[in-house]
């Protein structure tokens, strides 16, 4: 970007604009890794939590069970939870990983519950009556008319990740907390302020693009959507 | 397993040999806390009724609401530092922000999703709008605002810990020292008696929430 | 008493709900408001409450023009019943009976006895008071939703498709103790329904809407050996005897005793016997005739209170339809 362009930008935005042109390199690098952070746990957590959601449909005593527990992962603080597990997985992403697993299974789980349960009686009873077992209603009736809210559980807990994620640069793990901590560390409001909008944009696009998928999926589910524009545009592409 | 087991108890050692300096973060802690989430809660639930009133304030309010709960709460207390700099204040303020969010958002949803057949009767029978607030929208979205009292709560309990990265005291002291030192016994203890807290917290908003709300029987209000 | 004076009513987006519509519905009556969908009957009945306004046009409640009156006043001296029913579910089934009693400021204990006396009007057992109405069926929870319209005592009570939600079993004894609940209260009703079945077993009078207007504003046996136009006629549909078999009481066509003292012996086991071979006077000609039919006599004796006040055969029945001009 040339000095020139700079210039037309109002004054107090340009420090920012110009810490970002000198690390653009850093940040990016710093960004991918707050994303494969994000990913890997969404890839191992989304696979258990929905497990633990379908099972958990078959015994209420069950589900009161693991849903409270997974209420109770999420009182630990952060911070703590990263300590913790340091002494046994030593430094880095890895107890910030496990960490992030467990935040994430109290959206998860209650969401794939809730979507699995909500589904109405007459819907699994007309299932019953065409002859389906017990798992073909599960896998053919209910996960694809719960899986709008499942997926919001999704979102839910990718905001999560994506926010604690940050925190877990404090114990090595990388990613854009460590311009934050680098920031408040240095005083550097500059570094400070454009490391938290890029982790809140990171948050927000993840948010909005999830929600796009959710709502595809409730229009293909029949439900009536108050569409945001991203849906229509998909939808127009089709 | 042996390992967490030995943890646990040096964890719970540490804090019986230094219960003076406990007391004095727990109530830091508390202090943070409870001043930023009565202060939300005083503000959020009236600003929810008001917007839930007017059309247009509504929708701008839910967006900007939805939107600035998937900001990090480690962005917002960074974000102080460089507004207020160091100390109790920008703690306060930014878990303040933070706690508002979800008891506002709450507030606003509770209040709309009161059924419509039942605002009708009450207006037919010729209750003011005041009374059908008071008597009917407000004991019927009580639940769900608690469920966003008690939400905010937790998190903010977590999120005071940060607090400690811009010098606003409380149990973090413990933990990101005891990480640094690497001093696990202290991290436990600093971790431990902040779950505590927030499950106390939580279950002392459940006890208030059945006191106050005769919302019918208990079962109709077991939300999954 | 309500008067409905060339009302016409324009929504803000320019549809007309009402066009000029004018008719009166006497004190102590029951009038159904009917006509399909989007025909302006809730919106007419809603002009009352003044939950909505007329764009012309006055409606004078008993006497006085509404627009006079102060809206919420207004509103508390006429019970109001919807289909949604619209219980306050964090209340107990006493609490929401209680709600304008205590909105008007009445002492406790003549809300606590008025809320006594209701249940039993509404045949609701006195431990219902203290639950809460989520607990209860749809029929149980629209009984305590009339019981909560009538408990400040109002002389006019409006009711909005109040049997819609309901099970057809459930509507037909809901609809019938209702009937029976009329005529011990003396209040001007003002009834809402998308049928006419409904309109003709629940009205006194009955005002058939068509976009807007009323088309015929009629008894209901004018209405069915009457109808005014094609419109009526389609919205009353097939089997207008048999509707009509369903209206009259058998008081209208039942000969009296005397006339068959000498035929004494002809009469079925009846009089002091199985309920089966006699007939209310209040009971329909329907059911009147479907007993005739089942029972080995030609005559059915009416009994009232133990005593029998008439007798009923097929020819009075056939007689009293030559006469009304319909086959």
């Amino acid at each position: 970007m040339s000095a020139a362009h700079l210039g037309v930008v109002p004054l107090f935005i340009s420090p920012y604009l110009e810490f970002v042109v000198q690390n653009v390199d850093q940040l990016f690098a710093r960004l991918i890794e707050h994303i494969l952070i994000t990913a890997e746990t969404v890839l191992i957590a989304v696979p258990i939590g929905v497990s633990l959601g379908v099972l958990i449909t078959y015994n209420d005593r069950a589900a009161t069970a693991v849903l409270w527990l997974a209420g109770i992962a999420m009182t630990i603080p952060s911070l703590a939870a990263f300590g913790l597990l340091v002494p046994f997985l030593g430094i880095g992403s890895d107890p910030v990983v496990f960490t992030l697993i467990l935040y994430s299974q109290l959206p998860v789980i209650r969401n794939t519950y809730v979507g699995l349960t909500g589904v109405e009686e007459a819907t699994k009873e007309a299932g019953k009556g065409l002859g389906m077992t017990r798992q073909q209603r599960l896998r053919r009736i209910q996960i694809p008319m719960a899986l709008p809210i499942i997926l919001a559980g999704v979102r839910n807990a990718v905001v999560i990740v994506v926010g604690v994620a940050a925190v877990g640069a404090y114990i090595g793990a990388g990613g854009l907390g460590e311009f934050i901590f680098n920031g408040i560390r240095q005083g550097d409001s500059v570094m400070i302020v454009v490391a938290t909008i890029i982790v809140s944009l990171l948050a927000l696009v993840a948010d909005y693009g999830i929600a796009t998928v959710e709502q595809l999926l409730r229009i293909r589910n029949g439900e009536q959507v108050e569409q945001r524009a991203s849906t229509q545009l998909i939808q127009k592409a089709r | 397993m042996a390992g967490v087991i030995s943890t646990s108890l040096s964890g719970i050692r540490y804090l019986l040999d230094n219960l003076p300096e406990f007391w004095q973060l727990l109530a830091e802690h508390l202090v943070l806390v409870v001043a930023s989430e009565i202060i939300a809660i005083s503000i959020a639930v009236p600003l929810g009724v008001i917007a839930a009133r007017h059309e247009k304030l509504k929708s701008p309010i839910l967006s900007v609401g939805n939107v600035a709960q998937t900001v990090p709460p480690l962005a917002i207390i960074a974000l102080m530092f460089p507004i207020l700099g160091l100390g109790f204040l920008p703690s306060f303020v930014a878990l303040f922000i933070y706690a508002l969010l979800p008891v506002l958002v709450n507030t606003i949803t509770g209040l709309e999703s009161v059924d419509e057949g039942t605002i009708d009767a009450a207006k037919g029978m010729g209750m003011t709008q005041n009374e059908r607030l008071t008597r009917i929208r407000f004991p019927l979205a009580l639940p769900i605002i608690f469920a966003g009292i008690r939400t905010s709560t937790v998190i903010n309990v977590g999120t005071a810990y940060l607090a400690f990265f811009i010098g606003g005291g409380g149990l973090g002291a413990w933990v990101i020292s005891g990480i640094n030192l690497f001093n696990m016994p202290q991290v436990f203890a600093g971790a431990i008696s902040g779950a505590v807290l927030a499950i106390s917290l939580d279950l002392l908003l459940a006890a208030v929430e059945s006191r106050l709300g005769n919302s019918g029987p208990a079962s109709a209000q077991v939300a999954a | 008493m309500i008067e409905f004076e060339d009302i016409t009513k324009v929504y803000a987006d320019g549809t007309e709900a009402i066009d000029g519509i004018n008719f009166t519905v006497e004190e102590g009556t029951t009038t159904v408001l009917v006509g399909p969908s989007g025909c302006g009957k809730t919106t007419s009945m809603k002009l009352v409450n003044r939950l909505e306004e007329p764009t012309e046009g006055t409606v004078y409640v008993n006497g006085t023009d509404n627009q006079e009156l102060d809206k919420i006043d207004l509103r508390r001296g006429i019970g109001y019943v919807i289909q949604e029913i619209g219980l306050f579910d964090h209340l107990t089934v006493g609490e929401n009976i209680a709600t304008v009693p205590e909105l008007v400021g009445w002492d406790q204990s003549r809300i606590d006895d008025r809320v006594d006396e209701l249940l039993e009007l509404m045949d609701l057992s006195p431990e219902y008071r203290d639950q809460y109405p989520r607990e209860l069926s749809g029929g149980q929870r629209q009984r305590i939703g009339v019981a909560r319209a009538l408990a400040a005592d109002p002389d006019i009570l409006l009711m909005d498709e109040p049997f819609g939600a309901l099970d057809p079993i459930t509507r037909e004894n809901l609809q019938d103790e209702f009937l029976q609940i009329q005529d011990r209260i003396n209040t001007t009703i003002l009834f809402v329904t998308h049928s006419i079945d409904e309109a003709l077993k629940m009205g006194d009078r009955i005002a058939i809407f068509d976009v807007g207007e009323v088309v015929q504003y009629d008894t209901p046996a004018e209405i069915l050996s009457n109808p005014k136009n094609e419109f009526v006629e389609n919205f009353i549909g097939e089997n207008q005897t048999f509707k009509q078999l369903s209206i009259t009481p058998v008081r209208e066509v039942m000969d009296d005793p005397q006339a068959y003292e000498s035929a004494e012996s002809e009469v079925a086991p009846a009089a002091d016997g199985g309920e089966y071979y006699s007939i209310s006077p209040d009971s329909s000609l329907q059911v009147g005739l479907t007993r005739l039919l089942s029972i080995e006599h030609t005559t059915l004796p009416v009994v009232d209170g133990g005593e029998v006040v008439g007798f009923l055969t097929e020819d009075h029945v056939r007689s009293y339809f030559d006469s009304a001009g319909e086959p």
